[in-house]
């Protein structure tokens, strides 16, 4: 009887019914699998979106087929206009960073195995968790109506600055309702993801099983919860920020909106806001966000690179030092996108200091990688080859960013393609890198099935040199001066347009790779062959339950822990060269 | 659920623990491994999840400040309000509300003394679930009285859109009243747990801290108010 009401953990019976089983799920397993597939519909999308980009910056007044359909205002004859060039960008850019790049390798994959890594059954908010995907795909979905109502999607990027998204439709299509609902969505979204870190916080730090002290959590557990608290409280600041703009616009409010403003020939109706206010806001999360996207990436490698050297890294606290450390200061930089605004130049000094400073605990990171890596015998498996295009993406993206930091060369930079190259090189292909690597290292977990190796290497081999294909270019283009967010390029832009072709036709390829992904995953959750407990080897509790876990995880067993999760390269009794967490074997003496 | 039929484990039988629950005990088997001794307590998931909560309010407040100082400096517009009288009252019935919820929580902690916490439902006598519905009747009437300041300035031709310091009271105020509306949520559960005779130290406790906190908050918000508008 003492089991049962008095324990923190909400215990709930196996769900029966389709709807509870698949839809509202209480199960944190099938709520990381929602999230696994909104991020799945939002990157194909967001992929899209960017293959229209891409065609038209090529050739501007190419024709896209069926592209009237998509908006007949923004595309008459299927020729994109200016405007919805800017619409399809800010809207590429949003969905991506927002509903890939922070649901993927955060609320999927760490709803998924965040309570098995630490012992636990469940989340112990189950009915939390499910609305904080529910509001999520609530938000997801009021995104992708601004491209049905109104006059189209909001188009001021998805950085969204004022006085651009805050004087409404005067300043052009998507900019009225448009613009509103983006707010909307975002405010909705930070609602989501708070609901999430309500989660994930207290399973981490409550809910460990006997013996999973903090010091034995696998690293990506680490990542899962240093993000977690960056989320809590960036997104706690977005959320007011959107409020306020949203104001600005059905409730005459000025906040974002100076006096005097005239555009198109009409004196604004606002006095007095401040265009830099939004700036601040916007930054002081948006700067986290990127760290949010990355930081969980960094865990995962982490974690699959160990289980497939075979060996524990250099140092695992030094690595938790050092994302810490990413967090602490990724609150202070964030100036940095706004050299050029026109603040005080001291205060760029002030923002630039610990920008540079920030890239210590990230090299720190890479090297304690590649250091550890020095002298393994990596297995090769797409998990590991995509876990090795990380560090290869994340240093090239990187090290552009040393140069973005300094405020006399970003003068120079700031809007270019420079930064366009830098930012995507670090998120769009780093970060997802994360993904995919977690994706073919958890599959057979997650479905009980295994994925197609050699189509994952063909998949890995496309992506890593087509990702360099486009995204390198862009810093060459930036160094030229060409100017991000343009839709054409005309004058000394003019001759790079043959760089911006050979991009456009590398991302076409590159993209059309992921399709091999996309078959890879739908075919080999119905018929790939049937995985094993633990094909990787790995000593993590995730790889002690069944393939796919059963609704409380453990089958009613409470583990217990012992080691470490790095147990590798040890001789054991069984002669297995590794101990799982829970087993009270241990080492031989060497 | 307490009537939730759930399969019990398997494995060795697990020792009652006193205090708070089991789940997640550090008390460590001796083993062949190296286990390492660890703290014998967690926290509650639920006290863990408000202080996460209570983060994100701060800053979502904080937010709202910063705007407000940015505002305030960057035109000349900022035309001062005089702040309406009953905010003092509002104030003063909020304070109430919290001394009332905190009696209730005494008294309740008392009255069980050192039954285990795991025993769950206690049943008290009417009387003292009178302080929770005092409570209560003050946290509606604290938000009605909000509304009343917003009347007031109304009346007085203050509106969302009038004048940089007004849109600032109606959002700071709304999206306090917005939070006390969630914490007089957290009472009402709290009432019907305990009229279910189903109430546990952990549900109470951190509804308390919550409503503790929106007061708090109140009183900075305040502050700010008389300071800056």
């Amino acid at each position: 009887m003492h089991d049962m009401s008095t324990h923190a953990l909400h215990h709930h019976a196996p769900p029966t019914g389709f709807i509870r089983k698949y839809i509202f799920s209480l199960d944190h397993k099938v709520i990381g699998k929602q999230y696994y597939g909104l991020g799945l519909v939002a990157v194909f999308t967001g992929m899209a979106l960017s293959w229209l980009m891409r065609l038209h910056l090529g050739w501007t007044n190419l024709a896209i087929p069926g592209l009237h359909l998509l908006s007949s205002t923004g595309a008459p004859g299927n020729v994109m206009t200016p405007e919805y060039y800017l619409q399809l960008m800010t809207m590429h850019a949003t969905i991506m960073v927002f509903f890939v790049l922070t649901v993927a390798p955060f609320a999927a994959f760490g709803n998924f195995f965040l309570p098995i890594q630490v012992g636990a059954e469940d989340m112990p908010f189950p009915h939390i968790n499910m609305m904080s995907f529910w509001v999520t795909f609530v938000a997801f979905c009021v995104l992708i109506s601004s491209f049905f109502l109104g006059d189209g999607p909001a188009l001021s990027g998805w950085t969204g600055y004022a006085p651009l998204s805050a004087v409404g439709s005067v300043a052009g299509p998507g900019q009225g309702l448009g613009q509103v609902l983006w707010a909307a969505s975002l405010a909705i979204f930070c609602v989501g993801q708070l609901l999430g870190s309500l989660n994930f916080i207290p399973t981490t730090l409550d809910l460990r099983a006997k013996g999973m002290s903090l010091a034995r959590l696998p690293l990506n557990v680490w990542g899962w919860f240093i993000t977690s608290c960056m989320a809590l409280t960036a997104f706690a600041v977005l959320m007011p920020a959107c409020i306020l703009l949203i104001l600005d616009h059905v409730a005459g409010t000025s906040f974002f909106v100076p006096s005097n403003l005239v555009i198109n020939d009409q004196l604004q109706p606002h006095s007095g806001g401040s265009t830099l206010l939004w700036q601040h806001l916007f930054w002081f999360f948006g700067h986290p966000e990127v760290y949010i996207a990355i930081v969980p990436g960094m865990g995962i490698v982490s974690h699959v690179l160990i289980a497939n050297m075979r060996r524990p890294l250099l140092s695992y606290k030094v690595i938790i030092g050092c994302m810490f450390s990413i967090a602490f200061l990724s609150y202070m930089v964030y100036g940095h996108h706004m050299f050029v605004s026109g603040m005080n130049p001291f205060s760029a000094l002030v923002f630039s200091f610990p920008t540079l400073i920030i890239t210590i605990p990230a090299t720190i990171i890479v090297l304690i990688w590649i250091g550890s890596l020095y002298g393994s015998r990596l297995r090769i498996n797409s998990a590991s080859l995509f876990a090795l295009g990380f560090i290869s993406m994340f240093v090239a993206g990187g090290v552009s960013g040393f140069f973005l930091a300094q405020p006399s060369i970003d003068i120079v930079l700031h809007a270019t393609y420079f930064v366009v190259g830098h930012f995507h090189l670090v998120m769009a292909v780093a970060a997802i890198f994360g993904i995919f690597a977690g994706t073919y290292f958890w599959f057979p977990k997650m479905f009980g099935r295994m994925m197609n190796e050699t189509l994952g290497k063909i998949h890995f081999w496309l992506t890593f040199v087509g990702a360099y294909c486009i995204f390198m270019p862009f810093h060459y283009l930036g160094l030229a001066g060409n100017i991000r967010r343009y839709q054409a390029f005309s004058g000394y832009m003019e001759p790079l347009i043959p760089v911006h072709r050979f991009i456009t036709v590398a991302a076409l390829i590159t993209g059309a790779a992921q399709f091999i992904f996309l078959y890879n995953l739908v075919h080999s959750r119905f018929w790939g062959k049937v995985a094993p407990e633990n094909p990787w080897e790995c000593t993590s509790l995730e790889w002690t339950v069944p393939s796919p876990p059963p609704f409380d995880n453990f089958g009613g067993r409470h583990p217990v822990v012992y080691h470490d999760p790095y147990q590798y390269g040890v001789q054991t009794e069984s002669g297995a060269d590794f101990i799982m967490q829970d087993s009270p074997e241990t080492a031989k003496p060497a | 659920m307490a009537t939730t039929v759930h399969e019990p484990p398997q494995i060795e039988p697990r020792v009652p623990e006193l205090g708070h629950s089991g789940n997640g005990g550090r008390n460590l088997l001796p083993g062949g491994g190296r286990l390492r001794g660890v703290r014998d307590f967690s926290p509650p998931p639920a006290s863990t999840a408000l202080w996460v909560g209570l983060a994100a309010i701060t800053m979502t407040f904080v937010a709202f400040t910063s705007a407000l100082i940015v505002r305030q400096g960057s035109a000349t517009d900022w035309r001062h309000i005089s702040l309406p009288g009953i905010l003092y009252l509002n104030t003063a019935v909020l304070l109430a509300s919290s001394l009332t919820l905190e009696v209730f929580r005494r008294s309740f902690l008392k009255r069980r003394g050192a039954i285990n916490a795991k025993q769950g439902a206690v049943d008290l006598p009417r009387t003292s679930a009178g302080w929770l519905y005092a409570t209560l009747l003050l946290g509606i009437a604290f938000v009605a009285g909000q509304y009343l300041a917003w009347l007031r300035l109304n009346a007085e031709g203050f509106y969302l859109a009038t004048n940089p310091s007004s849109s600032f009271f109606y959002v700071l105020t709304a999206a306090h009243a917005l939070h006390v509306l969630g914490g007089i949520g957290g009472l009402i559960y709290i009432i019907r747990r305990l009229s279910q005779g189903m109430l546990r130290p952990t549900a109470l406790s951190v509804s308390t801290r919550y409503w503790h906190f929106v007061d708090i908050l109140w009183l900075y918000l305040l502050w700010l108010l008389w300071a800056k508008l």
